[in-house]
Formats: structure tokens, C-alpha cells, sequence
């Protein structure tokens, strides 16, 4: 196997491109693509420590990280398509109703 | 060994340049292709680290399951109109610098750390068969968690089926 630090690298470097995702974009859908893109960077992580440490923990983590992430996906995009029928955008700064 | 190393450039070359075009594409359908391209090589990433169940679950629920949804609600919300607009926001100079200090920072943080972080490479043997293990160890340390799991499952469907209502 490979050193561990080359799975760290490559997880930190999809990490900060799905940061700067969030950060910059403007349509909502692709914010939520970018959090899943995070979230799976955190899986490289957890499993190259468990492949490291030669117990499968680490997977188990993985496992309720993937699953967090569909129960996210869902709810996320039911709130996308209930906000889009009262107001038709899915741009992030255009959905300001709460703004005074 | 080498068949490792060169497996692992390639799929991590393949993830990150998609991942950088999905982030920059401005058509929202063709982010969503190339985020599946993304997960696509990291589930490869699992398959090289002997991840053979999470392989499998990650080509199934992700590609499968929640890039189907997205693509679903892509096309149900898709406007003409928002190819043409501005697909950066104005503070978008500013938060693309500071995450990359904030990467900067972190492997700064790494490198600095030397030994104290005690990354040794991996033991050479091979792991036991994975999908059994998995099961094992899931349903018998980690019992608890996976059933509160399940009740965020049924939270979030609840949840799904509210926010599609007709009137809310």
C-alpha cells in the first residue's frame, strides 16, 4: 500500500475544491453536489486509516457517513422543489425572504 | 506494488480534474456527469485500498440512488434562463482565495507535525474477506448506531414526502 499521506492529500484537495464550491457558486443544486463531494472526500480518509490500522472501523464510519448523506440529498432537494414552486430561482442570493 | 501506485495516480487524477470541472461547469446537468465521473473514481480509490463493500455500496447509493435523484431535480427545476446568468456569486474572489489558505493551512499543519502524527505505511497482508467482516462488526459493535440509523432514514423520508406536498 501506498504511504498514508498520498490519501490525505488527495481527500484535502477534494475537500478544499467542494469548499470553494459552496462558497462561490450561485445555483443551489450545485452547492448540495459540492457537499456530497465533501463528504466523500471524508470517506477517502476514513478509509485509508482503516485499510492503515487493518480493522474494518473505519468503513462502519463511512457507512453512516453515506448514509447521512442520502437522508441530506432528500430532504435538501424536497426543500429545493418546495421553495421552487412559491418562487421560481435556484440561486442561492436570490433567495433572500428572511433578509430585512 | 507498482500496479498499486499506478492505480491509484490515475484514479486520483480523474477525481480531481472532474471534481475541478464540476465545480466550474456552468450547465447544472453537466456538473452532475461529472460528479458521477468523480465518485466513480473514488469508488475505484475504495476497490484499490480492499474497500470491497463500500465499492459496491458507493456505485450503488451514490451513483445509483442519490445522482439519479439530483438529476431528477435538475430537470424538474432546470430555468433556460439560469445558463445565462452569472454562475459565481460576488463574494466568490474572496471565498475561492481564503479555501485556499485554508488548504495551505492544513498541509502546513501536516507537514509540520512530522513524526507526531505516527502515519506509517500499511501492514503488507491482506485484509480478511471484507464484506463479512463488515457485517460482523456492524451488527454486533456498532448494533446501536445502525439502528438509529434507520430512524434517521425514516426521519428524512417523512421529511421528503412532506416537503413534496401540494401546499405547505
Amino acid at each position: 500500500m501506498l504511504p498514508v499521506s498520498h490519501y490525505i492529500y488527495l481527500s484535502l484537495a477534494l475537500f478544499i475544491i467542494g469548499v470553494i464550491g459552496v462558497l462561490t457558486r450561485r445555483n443551489v443544486i450545485i452547492i448540495l453536489m459540492s457537499i456530497e463531494l465533501i463528504l466523500n472526500a471524508v470517506n477517502i480518509n476514513l478509509m485509508a486509516f482503516s485499510r492503515m490500522w487493518g480493522s474494518v472501523d473505519g468503513q462502519i464510519f463511512a457507512i453512516f457517513i453515506i448514509t447521512d448523506a442520502a437522508a441530506e440529498a432528500a430532504v435538501g432537494l424536497g426543500i429545493i422543489i418546495a421553495f421552487f414552486r412559491n418562487r421560481p430561482t435556484v440561486l442561492a442570493d436570490e433567495m433572500d425572504l428572511l433578509k430585512w | 506494488m507498482m500496479l498499486d501506485s499506478i492505480l491509484f495516480y490515475f484514479f486520483a487524477a480523474l477525481a480531481v480534474g472532474s471534481a475541478i470541472l464540476m465545480v466550474t461547469r456552468r450547465n447544472a446537468v453537466h456538473s452532475a456527469v461529472f460528479l458521477i465521473s468523480t465518485l466513480l473514481a473514488i469508488a475505484g480509490i475504495f476497490l484499490q485500498l480492499q474497500a470491497e463493500f463500500l465499492f459496491v455500496v458507493q456505485i450503488i447509493l451514490y451513483v445509483g440512488g442519490i445522482m439519479v435523484l439530483f438529476v431528477f431535480v435538475i430537470m424538474l427545476v432546470n430555468l433556460d434562463v439560469a445558463v445565462r446568468q452569472m454562475k459565481f456569486n460576488r463574494q466568490s474572489w474572496v471565498a475561492g482565495l481564503l479555501a485556499l489558505v485554508l488548504g495551505g493551512l492544513a498541509v502546513v499543519v501536516y507537514r509540520s507535525g512530522g513524526g507526531a502524527f505516527n502515519l506509517m505505511g500499511a501492514p503488507a497482508t491482506t485484509m480478511p474477506p471484507n464484506a463479512e467482516q463488515v457485517g460482523t462488526v456492524l451488527f454486533q459493535k456498532y448494533f446501536l448506531p445502525f439502528e438509529i440509523a434507520s430512524i434517521l432514514l425514516l426521519v428524512a423520508m417523512i421529511g421528503a414526502v412532506v416537503m413534496a406536498k401540494r401546499k405547505i
